[in-house]
């Protein structure tokens, strides 16, 4: 039984369609990437599952509730974290405080302590700098950041939009690592990604997105190696 | 213990890299000396102007809240300053006869304190729920709007408030226990409720006052609540996606804000028994706004500095030019520019005339060469030395899109 299922979702930017017919499903110990070229819908799959934008025919089920016309910050409380692409940063805030924004919505003291401790050994980075502000990073400890902040909410799926844009390759390689080890700790986690390469490796599963329409699914392992895939998304 | 631990913290921060240690410890060691020297100068005229300087502190470290913490511009924060003060007057002066009450009403100065705390912040909330969906400039232009129709209608509001001639005959503050002695030229005794009506008595509990505010407000910045109203400054659209409730945590910052002026407020009519309409205007919101951006947006030590700079430049420094430019014209043989001939008014009109010109250029000046303020928060100084990391950032696209 998947946690975070879509089912048949038709989503509208106005008159313009930009999802069709998506069904997608996520279970709960999964890595699943969404790929696809520019403007295939990736990000307003996942601005939908936030409830930033509504379908307007099928559903979105978290862990079994229907979530079509909750608001984004409900969705939120109800364990569903969306790293947006672009990082949203607080600039002129510490990296401490940036992450303690992270669990703004949690009570337990301990519980947000234990995350915190958690994200610094996924990001020993971030504890070398956590008194630094938030704007004066580079680009890949800023996307640690922004991850670690989405961690700090304690979230039950896990959504990152392009977690790997601008950054240099062993940055890339050193943020996938702890993506899969976020998930083995039990977080599952939807990735949204331009580096397929990267992507396809480290998911479970994948869906291959095309103007709106989902092309093709499988196994990551079988994405990498499906000729169409290679041709159209790898540069092979 | 906590002076010990206080000294030792003194001791082992940087006062380059953490000033804050620093200047509180000058302050309170201020606090303490200059009221004796001016005691033993018999200057009794100086501790009673720091105490008025001391409710400019007050202001500004409010004004800190709501413009400093959580990046709202008040451009009508005179507005809570008089309805604080028109509270105490009106519940503590023999003024309410006038509305048929038999000798007015006289409440103790220290629960109308926290009633004018209350009413200011009541109103803060009032104009604050419609107006905060507002941003940026069109929040400054309401609370504008605010800061003028305040004064305006205590100045129309004929008996009850009696119009421009203002309340008079406020009480003082009265102290429910005082140790008298020597110092005060009295046998020593305790008295009980003690009216203060000296400078030295107003400058204790001024001192008092800041205090319990600065330690208030401190608590507030490193709490939960002041980690909000940043995030709230930094990315509004961010700071609701983690679950904080803007439009509540941005009227919460207006309300702390207008409570600390409407405290002041109340402190202000005791002092000088006496107010008015025309000590509320627009150029006491932005005065106090200039305490704040000049001492350091965001950094408490920093804008209490900035608040006893700016009050020194205005009620002191600037009224005191003329003399000391005439005592400065003839000691150095210039006593020539004094007489007035011709266009030239003479140097000591002359300075007078140019005065808020040199106020202006101080500001500028200021601005010009510490644009972080005074003492700025280290925020704003990390902000302004980072230039290096945008490169890198750069650099990182240029060798992501070098690889693929």
């Amino acid at each position: 039984m998947a946690l975070l299922e879509l089912r048949e979702i038709d989503v509208f930017y106005g008159r313009v369609q930009a999802l069709r017919h998506v069904s997608l499903a996520l279970g709960k110990d999964e890595i699943v990437a969404l790929i696809g070229s520019n403007g295939a819908g990736k990000t307003t799959t996942l601005r939908t599952i936030s409830g930033l934008m509504h379908p307007a025919h099928g559903s979105v089920v978290f862990d079994g509730r229907q979530l079509t016309g909750v608001p984004a910050h409900q969705v939120v409380s109800l364990g569903i974290c969306h790293a947006p692409e672009g990082r949203r940063l607080f600039p002129r805030m510490r990296v401490i405080d940036n992450l303690y924004m992270g669990a703004y919505a949690r009570k337990d003291s301990a519980g947000i302590q234990h995350d915190l401790d958690r994200v610094f050994t996924l990001f020993p980075r971030l504890q070398e700098r956590r008194t630094q502000l938030a704007g004066t990073l580079s680009g890949g400890e800023q996307q640690m950041l922004a991850i670690g902040r989405a961690l700090m909410a304690r979230p039950k799926v896990l959504m990152l939009d392009e977690p790997s844009l601008g950054l240099a390759p062993i940055l890339v390689q050193l943020i996938f690592q702890v993506l899969q080890e976020i998930n083995s700790q039990g977080t599952p986690i939807l990735l949204v990604e331009q580096n397929a390469t990267k992507a396809l490796e480290i998911a479970h599963r994948a869906y291959v997105l095309e103007t709106g329409n989902i092309v093709m699914t499988g196994t990551g392992q079988e994405l990498l190696r499906s000729a169409e895939v290679q041709k159209a998304y790898l540069g092979v | 213990m906590t002076v010990i631990g206080g000294l030792r913290r003194l001791w082992e921060t940087d006062p380059r890299r953490d000033p804050t240690t620093l200047t509180y410890t000058l302050l309170a060691i201020g606090a303490v000396v200059v009221p004796l020297l001016a005691a033993a100068t018999g200057g009794g005229y100086l501790v009673g102007q720091i105490a008025d300087a001391g409710v400019f502190v007050l202001l500004a470290i409010g004004l800190n809240v709501v413009v400093g913490f959580a990046g709202l511009l008040d451009l009508g924060y005179a507005a809570f300053f008089a309805i604080g003060a028109y509270m105490y007057a009106e519940l503590a002066s023999p003024y309410l006869e006038a509305m048929g009450i038999h000798g007015g009403i006289h409440l103790p100065f220290w629960i109308l304190l926290f009633v004018g705390m209350f009413v200011a912040a009541g109103f803060g909330a009032l104009l604050g729920a419609p107006t905060l969906r507002l941003r940026g400039d069109y929040l400054a232009i309401v609370t504008l709007g605010f800061g003028e129709i305040v004064p305006r209608v205590v100045r129309n509001l004929g008996t009850l408030t009696n119009g421009v001639n203002g309340i008079s005959a406020v009480d003082p503050p009265e102290v429910p226990a005082w140790i008298s002695g020597p110092w005060s030229g009295d046998p020593f005794k305790i008295v009980t409720d003690l009216k203060v009506t000296d400078a030295v008595g107003y400058y204790l509990i001024m001192v008092v006052l800041v205090t319990v505010c600065v330690v208030l407000v401190n608590n507030l910045y490193r709490s939960r609540i002041g980690r909000a109203w940043m995030a709230v400054r930094e990315d509004e659209v961010a700071a609701a996606a983690m679950g904080v409730n803007t439009v509540r945590i941005k009227l919460l910052a207006f309300a702390i804000g207008a409570s600390l002026s409407g405290f002041g407020g109340a402190f202000y009519a005791s002092k000088l028994a006496y107010v008015s309409p025309g000590n509320f205007s627009f150029l006491v919101s932005v005065t106090i706004l200039v305490m704040v951006v000049l001492g350091g947006m965001g950094n408490i030590p920093g804008v209490i500095v900035g608040s006893l700079v700016i009050y020194y430049i205005l009620y002191n420094f600037l009224p005191d030019l003329p003399g000391h430019l005439t005592d400065m014209a003839n000691a150095f043989g210039f006593s020539g520019l004094l007489q007035q001939s011709g266009d030239w008014p003479g140097l000591a009109e002359e300075a007078s005339r140019l005065k808020f010109l040199v106020f202006g250029s101080i500001l500028v000046a200021t601005m010009l060469l510490r644009p972080q303020g005074l003492m700025p928060s280290r925020v704003r100084e990390q902000e302004l030395q980072k230039g290096t990391h945008e490169d890198t950032t750069i650099e990182d696209v240029g060798a992501a899109t070098g690889a693929e």
